[in-house]
């Protein structure tokens, strides 16, 4: 330690040299607490001995890694995209064929080695045009407006960086939902930009008041520049599917206060309660008539990493970019050269999502049969984990509408918080981490999140197996009776 | 009027690549050609990026073979694929969660890769270790470099953050630098020596950097891009020695490490002779070394798999550079395979062993001889003259213009190596890099041709530069 000590006062890069900035940045989803379940995992296979044989990893969105399978047609493409000699082998169906033979044609030296345009492969960007016009029952969509990125962070990080100026009073403010995923924090901290905190309504299903959006913005306006507002639709960690009606008003408050609106839509495929659909910003954007959808600024996230394909290792994605100003256009044309092409295969992933097999061709019904199994799955394991934490008292988990977590409110004895307190952490961290070390169950907290001062909560996927995920809810049911007993 | 008129003044300092022109006009004089347009050449050849796969090359077999039985793994099941192949592809496998590539895997990527770079570090370093928590694994190196310039970069007016970059330069690093508000501190290489780094040079590019801006960090590229200098490892011992004394961090891009064609030259990594230079520097002189599965023998660009690893760094600052990465989550799966693979090739006795090897030889063969050929042409063609191409997959010729090719060239507002460069486009269907997009010393202009193309091609594109600056010789001149 010592010897650090002394390198410490001849380092170039030290903690005082380094930009300030990087210091506020924290990532609840990979922070400590994974950080302390990698580790024993580790001590497992030391054969070390705990209360449990194995980690559970429920604290990221990734279902492949739960034991969700891949579809088996874009596996396919894929495959023949990477080793093109695959073209000839009778195991593939004519249709995978020519999607392969199609997206080859679109890469440089017919190869998913050469890089791409920055903006992404061409071919890719016109078919996300035309899946969003049916997506949007015809609204148009220009593939000029499509930018494929790096998963959807690298798009709303990239957004966000255009968006961010300004000194002091007049700094960028970026309105984001209380609780969020916290990639959106993140970056707010890095750029030092002032996050702009709107609470959605726990008691009411995580809806989105309007009321609340102005009493935010107002606060806000007192010491900087609020210029965008940012929604998660369907909501992480909230699981929230917004109502019509809530985002014409979001749409209507946009407009009426210049704000530029960023709409996280990775999860539009993961829809489950009953009376719940999705509906695309941009779609209820231009229904609302040209005084809203010729004004009101809009970027739309989506990625390969959630819905039914769960490719979180593949990094696609793409944005739309709607009445963005040409000149902002041809600076954002810009930012995104600089990381020079996302990953091509990751490219040709999305142009699978976008363009899946139709009707009539071959592979059409075992795709239908793969994506209506794995989304019936999740909405099953989404009514489980609703069903089953509502049975603990001391835990209250409004219904998982959609996405892929479940964000219950656990209520914590005194004792307990101020236990936390003297160990300087938060409580719902305390709680976590004494789960983790007494069920090996790994979840992240509340508080990596957001939420209203003097609550707690966890988030815990909803991505484990049906049987697994029974047991991981039972030991979480015994845990917390255990720990209300403990302190109480 | 927009909501994001008022944007960040950084952005606006990013300056438009040229090349963008060119590939515009490029892709539409394909299209044009495909739509049965009359043009004095049948097919258009771009040879402007540093992109082996566009040039032409071929993917090597076993990377691809490894790659589509870990997306399908029933492929496993075939006959299809060699044993070593679906071994491989087994291994990798096990390590990702859920035993899919589709999975995130840990933020500096899957353990095993880590470890398998650490491996190759230490063998390619003669035996200097390599530890594998030092290293994370990007999305190609520009992910590497930008994550360590967001860690630096800060400040304004002379305080703002600089870092040494060498000019001809690598406009990627230069526009990522201006786009996080740091300032670029430019040292000339000297072009008459082969593009060497001069001491005194960056010397005097440092204490006049001093005065409006706080320089920290040094960027050095060995072998060259796009000038294609291979380091010695005295000049490499005086960089550090430099960097030492003037309290720089070291950003060593290693990218073109496996790409050196003069035989006289050797490739030394910046970490092996700072281990051999000894205390004090070996454990104080903080270094970031980069590297990718984009260049060297793979040219697998498109993956976007790279690397940096991390020397002396002070162990807070590390905690604060994995909490900034973790919030991209990973790298791409199929990136890290291809590192994985590069770390770790066939060897012999494996059943991809000799194919392997035989398509390996064949590009080094490849690159070798196109150095070779590319000096040769363009030094015996009055107006050019070519440096060594010791390493590296660039020429970076420079051309003496003739003045009136100048004047016309600020007539039509471009820089006269563009114009050279547009010219060539339309006439001869040839797409080549200008040099001013890398910086140059004033009033000189220069070329980039990417030699990572098969020999016909580049015989090709000799024939088409020749022919075409004969011409603009002769038309400019007198």
């Amino acid at each position: 330690k010592s010897h650090q000590t002394n390198q410490c006062v001849c380092k170039v890069l030290t903690v005082d040299t380094m930009n300030s900035c990087v210091k506020k940045v924290e990532y609840a989803v990979r922070g400590p607490i994974v950080l302390r379940a990698v580790q024993i995992e580790k001590e497992l296979k030391e054969g070390v001995q705990k209360p449990f044989s194995e980690v559970i990893k429920a604290n990221i969105g990734d279902a492949h890694a739960m034991g969700q399978q891949p579809i088996t047609f874009f596996r396919q493409v894929l495959a023949m995209c990477s080793y093109p000699e695959l073209l000839d082998d009778d195991r593939f169906p004519e249709d995978a064929k020519g999607r392969a033979r199609r997206i080859l044609q679109g890469c440089g030296g017919q190869s998913i080695g050469a890089y791409s345009a920055s903006q992404g492969i061409e071919c890719v960007r016109q078919d996300v045009a035309r899946y969003v016009e049916r997506r949007d029952g015809g609204v148009p969509s220009d593939p000029d407006n499509i930018y494929l990125t790096t998963g959807a962070s690298d798009g709303i990080v990239t957004m966000l960086k255009l968006l961010v100026a300004g000194e002091g009073r007049s700094r960028t403010g970026v309105m984001i939902s209380i609780p969020q995923y916290p990639l959106y924090s993140a970056a707010l901290a890095e750029l030092g930009a002032v996050q702009v905190n709107y609470f959605l309504n726990e008691e009411r299903c995580w809806s989105l008041d309007v009321s609340e959006l102005r009493r935010a913005l107002a606060d806000a306006r007192r010491h900087c520049n609020p210029r965008a507002l940012c929604i998660i639709n369907p909501g992480n960690p909230t699981g929230q599917v917004q109502s019509r009606q809530c985002i014409e008003d979001v749409i209507r408050f946009a407009a009426k206060e210049r704000l530029f609106l960023m709409a996280d839509e990775v999860y539009q495929d993961n829809v489950y309660a009953e009376g719940c659909e999705f509906h695309s910003f941009k779609k209820v954007l231009f229904e609302m008539g040209p005084e809203f959808s010729s004004t009101v600024e809009l970027a739309s996230f989506h990625s390969t990493s959630k819905c039914y394909m769960g490719e979180c290792g593949f990094r696609g994605g793409y944005m739309e970019v709607v009445n963005m100003d040409p000149e902002v256009k041809a600076q954002l044309t810009k930012l995104v050269s600089v990381r020079l092409c996302p990953p091509v295969p990751g490219q040709a992933l999305m142009d699978l999502v976008v363009n899946p097999p139709q009707p009539g061709e071959p592979s059409y019904s075992t795709f239908i049969r793969e994506r209506k199994a794995t989304l019936s799955s999740l909405a099953e394991r989404a009514r489980l984990t609703e069903q089953i934490l509502n049975t603990v008292p001391g835990i209250a988990c409004n219904p998982v509408q959609g996405a892929m977590y479940s964000f219950p409110r656990v209520t914590l004895p005194a004792r307990a918080i101020r236990e936390a307190e003297e160990r300087g952490q938060a409580p719902d961290m305390f709680y976590c981490m004494k789960l983790l070390e007494e069920t090996g169950i790994c979840l992240v907290p509340g508080s990596g999140f957001g939420q209203r001062d003097g609550t707690f909560h966890f988030r815990m996927t909803i991505l484990p197996p049906t049987d697994k995920l029974k047991i991981l809810l039972s030991k979480v049911k015994d845990f917390h009776q255990r720990f209300i007993q403990q302190y109480s | 009027m927009s909501v994001l008129r008022a944007i960040s003044p950084d952005l606006s300092r990013i300056r438009l690549v040229d090349q963008d022109c060119l590939s515009k006009r490029a892709a539409q004089i394909r299209e044009a050609l495909l739509q049965g347009l009359e043009r004095p050449f049948k097919h258009l050849i771009d040879i402007s990026l540093g992109d082996a796969h566009r040039g032409g090359l071929q993917p090597i077999t076993f990377v691809r073979q490894v790659i589509s039985a870990c997306l399908y793994p029933s492929l496993l099941d075939s006959g299809r694929l060699p044993t070593d192949v679906k071994s491989r592809a087994r291994n990798l496998l096990k390590q990702c969660e859920g035993e899919s590539v589709g999975s995130y895997t840990a933020t500096c990527g899957l353990p095993k890769i880590q470890h398998s770079l650490s491996e190759f570090i230490s063998r390619r370093d003669r035996g200097v270790p390599s530890s594998p928590e030092n290293i994370f694994i990007t999305s190609g190196s520009q992910q590497a470099l930008m994550l360590v310039l967001r860690l630096f970069v800060h400040g304004k007016g002379s305080l703002q953050t600089g870092i040494m970059t060498p000019v001809p330069s690598s406009p990627l690093f230069n526009m990522a630098l201006s786009s996080l508000g740091g300032a670029v501190v430019p040292y000339h290489l000297c072009e008459e020596e082969g593009w060497t780094l001069r001491l005194d040079e960056m010397r005097r590019a440092l204490a006049t950097a001093r005065r409006h801006c706080n320089p920290m960090g040094l960027y050095v590229i060995n072998p060259g891009n796009p000038v294609g200098q291979v380091q010695s490892q005295k000049s490499i011992e005086d960089v550090i020695r430099f960097a030492a004394e003037e309290k720089l961090f070291l950003l060593a891009d290693e990218v073109y490490q496996d790409s050196v064609h003069d035989p006289t030259a050797e490739f030394v990594s910046y970490k092996r002779v700072l281990h051999e230079m000894g205390p004090p520097y070996s454990n104080t002189v903080e270094l970031a070394s980069f590297n990718s599965a984009s260049k060297g023998f793979m040219g697998e660009c498109g993956l976007r798999g790279g690397y940096v690893e991390f020397v002396n760094l002070d162990s807070a600052v590390m905690g604060h550079i994995y909490t900034l990465f973790s919030t991209e989550a990973c790298t791409a799966v199929m990136g890290q395979i291809a590192l994985d693979i590069m770390a770790n090739p066939p060897r012999s006795g494996d059943a991809s062993y000799t194919a392997f090897f035989e398509e390996v030889q064949n590009r080094r063969n490849t690159l070798n001889n196109n150095a070779k050929r590319v000096q040769e042409t363009l030094n015996s063609l009055d107006g050019m003259s070519c440096q060594p191409i010791r390493g590296g997959i660039y020429a970076f010729p420079q051309l003496h213009l003739p003045a009136r090719a100048v004047a016309k060239a600020e007539e039509a507002g471009v820089a006269p190596d563009l114009l050279y460069c547009m010219l060539l486009l339309e006439e001869m269907g040839l797409c080549v890099g200008p040099g001013s997009e890398h910086l140059q010393r004033k009033d000189t202009h220069h070329l980039r041709l990417c030699i990572a193309t098969p020999e016909d091609t580049l015989q090709e594109v000799l024939e088409r530069l020749s022919t075409f600056h004969l011409h603009f010789m002769r038309l400019f001149s007198g």
